[in-house]
């Protein structure tokens, strides 16, 4: 083709072209220096809130949000659904290394745990900013110490709590009368059960907390667990993990050779009566999803004897945000009694709040105390001990070895 | 006034310059830069360059990384078996429903529904699958309530199965209307009638005459959207989101989930993956090129050994009942979107819901409507610039004679040949650079890098087909070029155009790798939310989205359908 | 090779509410030429189509068709062992010339029998040793006879002539009819042969049928 080449250089002038046109600033945009400012600074911007969009609930609070912020402070709200929290992450990192400093696409992010921890070690993060925050002072740091610890790394005010998780398991009382309660009890359970129980496949975090909780019953002692674990150290102690699992496997759903992706994959299983047990994060999850048509109303939570993993999840903004002020005020109206008593709302979420309840005003206690705690839910005193998060660094660990033992 | 002589010495000029003029130059851009920048983008990390994240020199190490990643081996083989099997699969039931029913009655009914089935987009169409047949699917229902009794649903493997045949169903249930398409698209050149009557006076039945004589030629047109298919198939990313195994998943998604990782080194990895993901589907297209020299080869004598005996009805039935089988589970998928997406409470075991109610809908609605607003403008915008610059082409082809030639069709297919996961990976980074991501002009860039290829296809033959002597005798009355082809040519096309729109649009709408990525998350099509809501296992709200996004192609095409039925058709070709 | 009579009964033939052929009856003897001479366009070729019965839509016909003894109107058209040669017969592009030969063979024969079966027919048609040849390089005159040849090889009991000398130029066409003609009557085949041209119909010398142009009047004369 004679004109190859004079059609390959008109291409390539306007690629260039184009990328030359393109202003980059290369200047960080820095977080506001006080509320004031934020406030001021907010009115108009439009927000890019990253967080997981796989649950409907989850959605329309967030939606309801939205229409608060923009009646309040005049500010849009954007839920950007993620079908995983490493994407935003990983967008970010990728306008980093495009030298993207400012006008990031990413102005929060709903995050915990080890994506927490790599955005802060990699200096992704804008803050510490939560210092700034009305609200942040109502947040009971005491009682609830994983709003200052975030699976063992400080969090030092690069990220805002906004709500509580703890591993619970839901079964359907009409077709199971005895769940079992403790680790140790499973494996007989299941063998006399075959095929209806399952967890979801790491890196689902519900399905890694499942092999956390279990690593907590099998190893002696904690302490190993809330500290960085190096490689020969972490194999001789999951070695019991490994063979618990591997004599676990065979009376799991489909034999252990196929897992859900999902807790949501697993509720609806236990919907559907392919199980009898399902797993979730949140305390609330039964009877939210009772109310949305999503299980049976016979179904039930409980918690394992013994203390069961609990952890708090967080709102962050990353350093290039484009809109950081407008995030700020986000975040603060999460934050608020309002906002987090609705989230605590069974019927609409049932996520539990961060919130210390003697450090509000009567009125915003009413809030949470006239909330219906749902026939599915656990009162909080039921919920039993929580057992803290172990390092990131057992998870990725644990996730890896998983992955190469069964999914491989 | 000038002479129209005058005129026409003048066009005659024109045509002898060389340079084929700015509109091609401008459609060559647009489909080779994204391309060749995503490569790029994609092929340096896998070889350790990416500055920004410390990768500063050139080395094998992702490779190695590659290497020893536990899952790999499983996954390639997954990925490999998934999209050569269906491939294959969906060449021979798509063969064999033409040669068993072309021509004979059923056909003209079996024609209608192709083209609603190939608009349906592929998230759609595995979540309606997936509803068909998973354990507790609407099959297992209509057993439970017929025969078994099932009170739980069966263990059985029917979906993301570890040998990936839901996968593979799915991707069948797809591609056989569109090889289907593309067969009857073929046909007229490949068996002009008085070839299939002279085989069949000569004692072969009809089955046999079609594969004996319009098979083989008929191959070598279809060659290119075989290889299409191919590419689509070994690295899909929103189908076997919904239908393949976890664990170990096919490679396109291990891509997907390494590219997400927050451990930064994953990104090289990721990259190395992408490119093996490229590697792989390059691999196979040469494999099956050399497979199909080899089979033409070995079945040679076959054509010519006389046997002409068909099984008659058996043989026909047997031929066509797959294809036939497909196109059923593929209308019953979309059936049980809608019933779905209306159910009151409906659990296993029972066949139908007992009660009907709108709250799905009614819940989902206000969400919908920005997401859908978005699908419906990128569609249009899509699918007309596309349109404007096939026009643009194809004129500029009958005015230059300057025919596309068959390196120019590969070109032109290369969008859809090359794995999207694989170079839009590379995009993403560039469009980040160029400050463009997110920007609904890059947006709408890379939607029409993947609309353009299927709207030429669809309106290149009906262009090229046109009667010369309309054209010829407008401009010797002195009309200019510009004139014939909005006076004379488009009105005689108008149906033809209007059908290439249609499938344009769908094609924008079903399209989920590039808005992902391109989109930067920001831009919520119809396609996006539907995958993001396979994660929820909602199924009234899985079923709303879906058939919200279902329905807009259908739409389309109907009202393509109905607005060419008005135009006149006047002769084409004919004296 | 011996074959049985071919014998037409009342056979008729309509396009819409058209009558295009009344009521025909004939029997065409075993190395006997009939023929039916029309204008262009009367429906000869649609006569022909019925016969062979891939008769297309729109048009009807009815009448008994009996070769050899046996009723064919209801066969599968693959089943009625009837040659057919059109006018300007195209060859099967994706075969050689010798492979649109051994097409045309029945199964029965296999290996160097098939082999050699071909090679005689190419023959016969002037082409020895030219098997491997693309269809496509063949003049006019070579391709009429190996589409000739072709149709004899599949054993037929019948020949359906559709003016296959037309398209060939004067001196070829003047051969070429004389070996169609020479084959048939040396194999014994009944053949029907639909032209407008009065020369074939004396070459023929068999039974000659007029078509009647539209609006049709009674039977055409039928002169032996």
């Amino acid at each position: 083709m004679a004109n190859l080449n004079r059609r390959r250089a008109l291409g390539l002038g306007l690629g260039a072209g184009l990328l030359a046109a393109w202003p980059r600033v290369a200047r960080a945009d820095s977080l506001p220096g006080s509320w004031g400012e934020a406030l001021a600074h907010a009115r108009g911007q439009t927000v890019y809130f990253n967080a997981w969009g796989g649950n409907e609930r989850i959605n329309q609070f967030i939606a309801w949000a939205g229409q608060q912020l923009l009646g309040r402070h005049g500010l849009t709200l954007r839920h950007v659904k993620l079908t995983d929290t490493a994407d935003a992450v990983s967008r970010v990192i990728a306008e980093k290394a495009a030298g993207r400093e400012d006008n990031g696409t990413v102005d929060t992010i709903w995050i915990n745990g080890e994506n927490f921890a790599a955005m802060k070690t990699q200096g992704l993060l804008a803050g510490p900013f939560t210092q700034l925050l009305p609200n942040q002072r109502l947040v009971d740091t005491e009682s609830k110490l994983t709003t200052g610890i975030d699976f063992t790394v400080p969090v030092e005010g690069m990220e805002a709590p906004w709500g509580m998780a703890q591993l619970v398991f839901i079964y359907d009382a009409a077709r199971l009368v005895r769940p079992p309660r403790r680790i140790e009890d499973f494996l007989g359970w299941a063998a006399e059960h075959r095929g209806r129980f399952t967890y979801p496949a790491p890196p689902d975090f519900v399905g890694t907390t499942f092999l956390k909780q279990a690593l907590y019953a099998l190893i002696p002692g904690t302490a190993a667990l809330l500290r960085p674990v190096e490689a020969p150290v972490f194999a001789s102690l999951a070695a019991k993990l490994w063979t618990w699992l591997d004599e676990l496997h065979p009376y799991l759903w489909r034999s252990g050779q196929a897992f859900p992706a999902t807790d949501q994959q697993q509720r609806q299983l236990l919907d559907d009566g392919e199980v009898d047990l399902s797993l979730s994060f949140n305390p609330g999850e039964a009877s939210s999803a009772i109310a949305q048509g999503l299980l049976p109303d016979t179904a039930r939570t409980y918690v394992l004897e013994g203390g069961s993993i609990g952890n708090t999840h967080f709102l962050a903004i990353p350093f290039n945000a484009a809109a950081k002020a407008g995030a700020m005020v986000t975040i603060d109206f999460l934050l608020s009694p309002e906002a987090q008593a609705r989230k605590a709302d069974p019927e609409l979420w049932g996520d539990p709040t961060v919130l210390a309840l003697d450090k509000l005003s009567p009125t915003e206690r009413a809030l949470f105390e006239r909330l219906p705690l749902g026939i599915a839910t656990l009162a909080p005193d039921k919920l039993g001990p929580t057992l803290p998060e172990p390092h990131p660094n057992w998870t990725q660990a644990i996730e890896a070895e998983w992955r190469r033992r069964y999914a491989s | 006034m000038a002479p129209p002589l005058r005129q026409l010495g003048v066009r005659v000029a024109a045509w002898r310059r060389p340079w084929p003029g700015p509109i091609p130059a401008l459609t060559l851009a647009l489909l080779l830069v994204p391309i060749l920048a995503g490569l790029s983008g994609m092929v340096l990390p896998a070889f350790g360059w990416l500055p920004a994240l410390g990768g500063k020199a050139l080395s094998l190490e992702p490779w190695r990384q590659l290497a020893a990643q536990p899952e790999l081996p499983r996954a390639l083989r997954l990925s490999l078996t998934t999209g050569i099997g269906a491939t294959a699969l969906s060449l021979v039931i798509a063969l064999g429903l033409v040669a068993a029913l072309h021509g004979r009655r059923p056909w003209p009914a079996v024609e209608r529904v192709l083209a609603p089935l190939m608009a349906l987009p592929h998230a759609a169409a595995a979540v309606g699958l997936a509803f068909l047949l998973a354990p507790s699917g609407w099959l297992a229902r209509l057993a439970a309530a017929a025969i078994t009794g099932w009170s739980v649903p069966p263990e059985l493997w029917t979906d993301r199965d570890p040998q990936g045949l839901a996968l593979v169903a799915g991707l069948v249930a797809k591609e056989v209307p569109y090889l289907l398409l593309m067969i009857l698209a073929a046909l007229p050149q490949a068996a002009p009638a008085h070839r299939l009557t002279a085989a069949r006076m000569l004692g072969y039945g009809p089955v046999a005459a079609w594969l004996k004589i319009v098979l083989p030629p008929l191959y070598g047109q279809i060659r290119l959207p075989i290889y299409a298919v191919l590419a689509y198939s070994l690295s899909v990313v929103d189908m076997a989101a919904v239908l393949a195994p976890a664990t170990p998943p096919p490679l396109a998604l291990l891509v997907v989930r390494w590219l997400n990782d927050p451990d930064l080194t994953r990104h090289f990895v990721a990259a190395a993956a992408a490119s093996l993901q490229a590697l792989v589907v390059a691999a196979a297209i040469l494999a099956w090129a050399l497979g199909e020299r080899i089979l033409a080869r070995w079945l040679r004598p076959l054509l010519i050994d006389g046997r002409r005996r068909d099984g008659g009805t058996a043989t026909r039935a047997i031929l066509a009942a797959p294809g036939l089988m497909i196109i059923a589970a593929a209308t019953a998928g979309l059936a049980l979107l809608a019933v779905w997406s209306v159910a009151g409470p409906w659990r296993f075991p029972a066949p139908l819901p007992a009660t009907l109610s709108l709250d799905a809908w009614s819940r989902s609605l206000p969400r919908l409507v920005l997401p859908a607003l978005n699908t419906l403008g990128l569609g249009l915008a899509a699918a007309l610039l596309s349109l404007i610059l096939v026009i643009g082409c194809l004129e500029n082809e009958q005015r230059r004679h300057r025919i596309l030639t068959r390196r120019g069709l590969w070109l032109l297919y290369l969008p859809l040949l090359i794995p999207q996961v694989s170079f839009l990976f590379g995009i993403e980074i560039l469009a980040v650079a160029a400050g463009i991501d997110g920007n609904i002009p890059a947006l709408l860039w890379g939607h029409v890098l993947f609309v353009l290829p299927y709207v030429f296809l669809s309106l290149g033959d009906s262009y090229r087909a046109l009667d010369p002597r309309h054209a010829q005798s407008a401009l010797s009355l002195g009309a200019s070029p510009r004139r014939v082809l909005w006076r004379i040519k488009l009105p005689l096309l108008a149906r033809p155009v209007m059908i290439a729109a249609a499938i344009g649009f769908s094609v924008s709408v079903a399209l989920y790798v590039p808005t992902l990525f391109i989109g930067g998350g920001r831009v919520a099509t119809l396609a996006t939310e539907t995958v993001a809501l396979v994660a929820s296992a909602d199924r009234r709200l899985l079923a709303v989205h879906a058939l919200a996004q279902a329905a807009m192609p259908l739409l389309a095409y109907g009202l393509a359908l109905a607005l060419s039925a008005r135009a006149p058709r006047r002769g084409e070709g004919k004296a | 090779m011996s074959a049985g009579a071919l014998e037409l009964h009342e056979v008729w033939l309509a396009l819409g509410p058209h009558q295009l052929l009344p009521p025909l009856s004939l029997r065409i003897a075993p190395g006997t030429i009939a023929t039916v001479m029309g204008p262009s366009g009367c429906g000869k070729s649609s006569l022909l189509a019925y016969l062979c019965g891939v008769l297309e839509p729109g048009f009807r016909a009815g009448g008994r068709v009996v070769l050899d003894g046996s009723d064919i109107a209801t066969t599968a058209p693959e089943r009625r062992r009837l040659g057919l040669l059109l006018q300007d017969e195209k060859l099967f592009p994706h075969l050689s010339v010798g492979e649109n030969l051994a097409f045309a063979l029945p199964a029965r024969h296999r290996g160097r029998e098939r082999r050699r079966l071909v090679e005689a027919a190419l023959g016969e048609a002037g082409l020895a040793g030219h098997g491997d040849r693309d269809s496509v390089t063949l003049s006019g005159g070579q391709r009429a006879r190996v589409a000739l040849m072709r149709t004899l090889l599949a054993e037929p009991l019948a020949l359906l002539l559709d003016e296959p000398f037309a398209g060939l130029d004067q001196p070829l066409k003047h051969q070429f009819r004389q070996v169609i003609f020479h084959k048939i009557r040396t194999l014994g085949l009944p053949a029907l042969l639909v032209t407008h041209n009065l020369d074939d119909a004396t070459a023929a010398a068999g039974p000659v049928v007029r078509w009647a142009e539209p609006p049709p009047a009674p039977l055409g004369e039928v002169e032996s």
